[in-house]
């Protein structure tokens, strides 16, 4: 074991692990965050907490994996290279793991032009490759980037993204033999609708022995109307939503939507259980957190296994 | 105008190099820019003499030596340079307000007539040997030195379809030449003192420098 990560002892341990994840609220409402992590206690192994995604500005990821930890969560940090430098992130990663936060997420970030400050300055001091690795080198050297020192190390289970999904397709394995390399000990993926494409993307893994170095967690997210599956399919860079679900959201009335949504997200990781390699689930129901427990008890990944 | 509202004469000049070429401060568009300030400032019911110049430079200290013999009849000055040569001629004429007729945007090159790119951010470690000469930090939206985001789409760039994936790009150049396996290396990061992370830049060839 590298950290004391609980998502780590639960992968190392060989249960399918499951991920979900909490967004800040736009305001300074700590009930707001207490209340999206009350619907995911006992239902999964770690909470992503995301970091000002879609580039619009929302409580930290670091405040709000602290108030989750307090609730007795295993927050996992997601921290994006595009607002902060290399001494911003260091600082946070080292004040994370002195409040007990001990697992992450590393992420180049959506560009700002998508966000409410089209405005600012993209930082991109370093990649998100770079990050992982600064993050690596943090825990197994004790070093920090620039080279100096860590007095007690912070003990990071390193994550981050692979999205099989955007292009260069051929490029997606070794992109994600890259991050391998700098240090991800897991992976999270781009929401899975077209499994074929991913199954794809999956073989290309295994003829690498990419998925015997790193534990991959498919990620999958509940559509709650054709509205929302359209948007996905058409304005979401990187995602690929086939027209047969688009068709079959359809094909329900409007009140009926949300439940189909369901109903294909656990059709979904019940064909993903069978890919080999892949390690757990990551389920990112976007303010609709109040459906992740019914997704994994239906899924048959309740209860959790405790380790 | 905004900034020559105050001013009866001035002294608008303009250069013969990169903004030349570019069609954004040459003479010609000393001119253009002339007759343009002369009828707005004659619509809003005031006068103005402008005295028009163009320079062989304006960022090296001997060219703008030429504009001495005008500079006493003239209020103010509008550079039609590069941001270089506005602060060449501030640094010359001390006494003299200088202003800037252009914004300066980026270091590129001409994609066909009349459309510019950015090419180079002038980081001072280039990366190009690495990735088949084409630069990630200029052209990928978020500077990534290890590949493509999960945003890149059909070639193109999250932001936009008329930007260019540079990964994209990169990855095809680099199959082109047969040189897959740089692409697996991993780029550390970057220093960024040469690139400005140190403060103002200077070179100074001892061999040239007096």
């Amino acid at each position: 074991m590298r950290t004391e990560s609980k998502l780590e002892k639960v992968l190392a341990a060989g249960h399918l692990a499951v991920t979900s994840e909490c967004g800040p609220p736009r305001g300074s409402m700590a009930d707001k965050v207490i209340e999206k992590g009350k619907y995911l206690h006992g239902v999964v192994d770690a909470v992503n907490v995301t970091d000002n995604q879609t580039a619009m500005v929302r409580m930290s990821s670091f405040a709000a994996s602290v108030l989750l930890k307090q609730q007795g969560h295993n927050p996992l940090l997601q921290m994006v290279t595009r607002d902060r430098n290399r001494l911003a992130m260091q600082a946070d990663i080292l004040g994370a793991y002195a409040l007990g936060i001990d697992t992450m997420l590393c992420l180049s970030g959506d560009h700002t032009r998508f966000g409410d400050h089209p405005m600012a300055m993209n930082v991109h001091d370093i990649d998100s490759v770079q990050l992982i690795q600064m993050v690596k080198n943090m825990r197994d050297e004790g070093k920090f980037q620039g080279g100096a020192e860590i007095k007690n190390p912070p003990k990071m289970f390193i994550g981050a993204a692979a999205n099989p999904f955007a292009d260069p397709f051929e490029l997606r394995v070794l992109r994600l033999a890259k991050k391998i390399a700098a240090g991800a000990d897991f992976i999270q993926t781009q929401c899975i609708f077209n499994v074929d494409k991913f199954e794809q993307w999956m073989e290309g893994v295994r003829a690498r022995g990419l998925h015997k170095q790193t534990y991959i967690l498919a990620g999958v997210t509940p559509i709650k109307s054709v509205g929302a599956a359209r948007y996905m399919k058409n304005k979401v860079p990187g995602m690929d939503v086939p027209q047969e679900i688009v068709d079959r959201m359809a094909a329900v009335p409007k009140e009926k939507q949300p439940e189909e949504g369901i109903a294909i997200c656990i059709e979904t990781i019940e064909r993903l259980k069978k890919v080999e390699g892949v390690a757990g689930f990551h389920i990112m129901a976007i303010d609709w957190e109040e459906k992740v427990k019914e997704i994994v008890e239906r899924a048959g990944l309740l209860p959790r296994p405790q380790v | 105008m905004e900034y020559i509202k105050p001013f009866k004469r001035i002294l608008l000049v303009g250069c013969n190099e990169c903004v030349t070429v570019c069609a954004a401060g040459g003479r010609k568009e000393v001119g253009l820019l002339a007759s343009g300030l002369h009828m707005a400032v004659l619509k809003s019911g005031a006068t103005i003499e402008i005295r028009e110049h163009t320079l062989e430079r304006q960022c090296d200290p001997e060219y703008v030596e030429e504009l001495v013999p005008m500079i006493d009849g003239v209020e103010a000055v509008m550079s039609m340079a590069c941001g270089c040569g506005v602060q060449e001629i501030a640094r010359r004429f001390k006494n003299k307000p200088v202003f800037p007729a252009l914004n300066t945007k980026f270091m590129g090159a001409s994609e066909r007539q009349g459309v510019w790119s950015e090419r180079c951010q002038g980081c001072g470690d280039c990366l190009l040997g690495m990735t088949g000469g084409i630069c990630p930090i200029a052209r990928c939206a978020k500077q990534l030195m290890n590949g493509p985001c999960g945003g890149s789409t059909g070639g193109h760039c999250e932001i936009g379809e008329d930007t260019d994936c540079a990964w994209a790009l990169i990855w095809e150049r680099l199959k082109a030449l047969g040189q897959i396996e740089r692409y697996v290396e991993i780029t550390p990061a970057k220093d960024w003192r040469p690139g400005g992370g140190s403060g103002p830049r200077k070179i100074i060839r001892e061999d040239l420098a007096e």
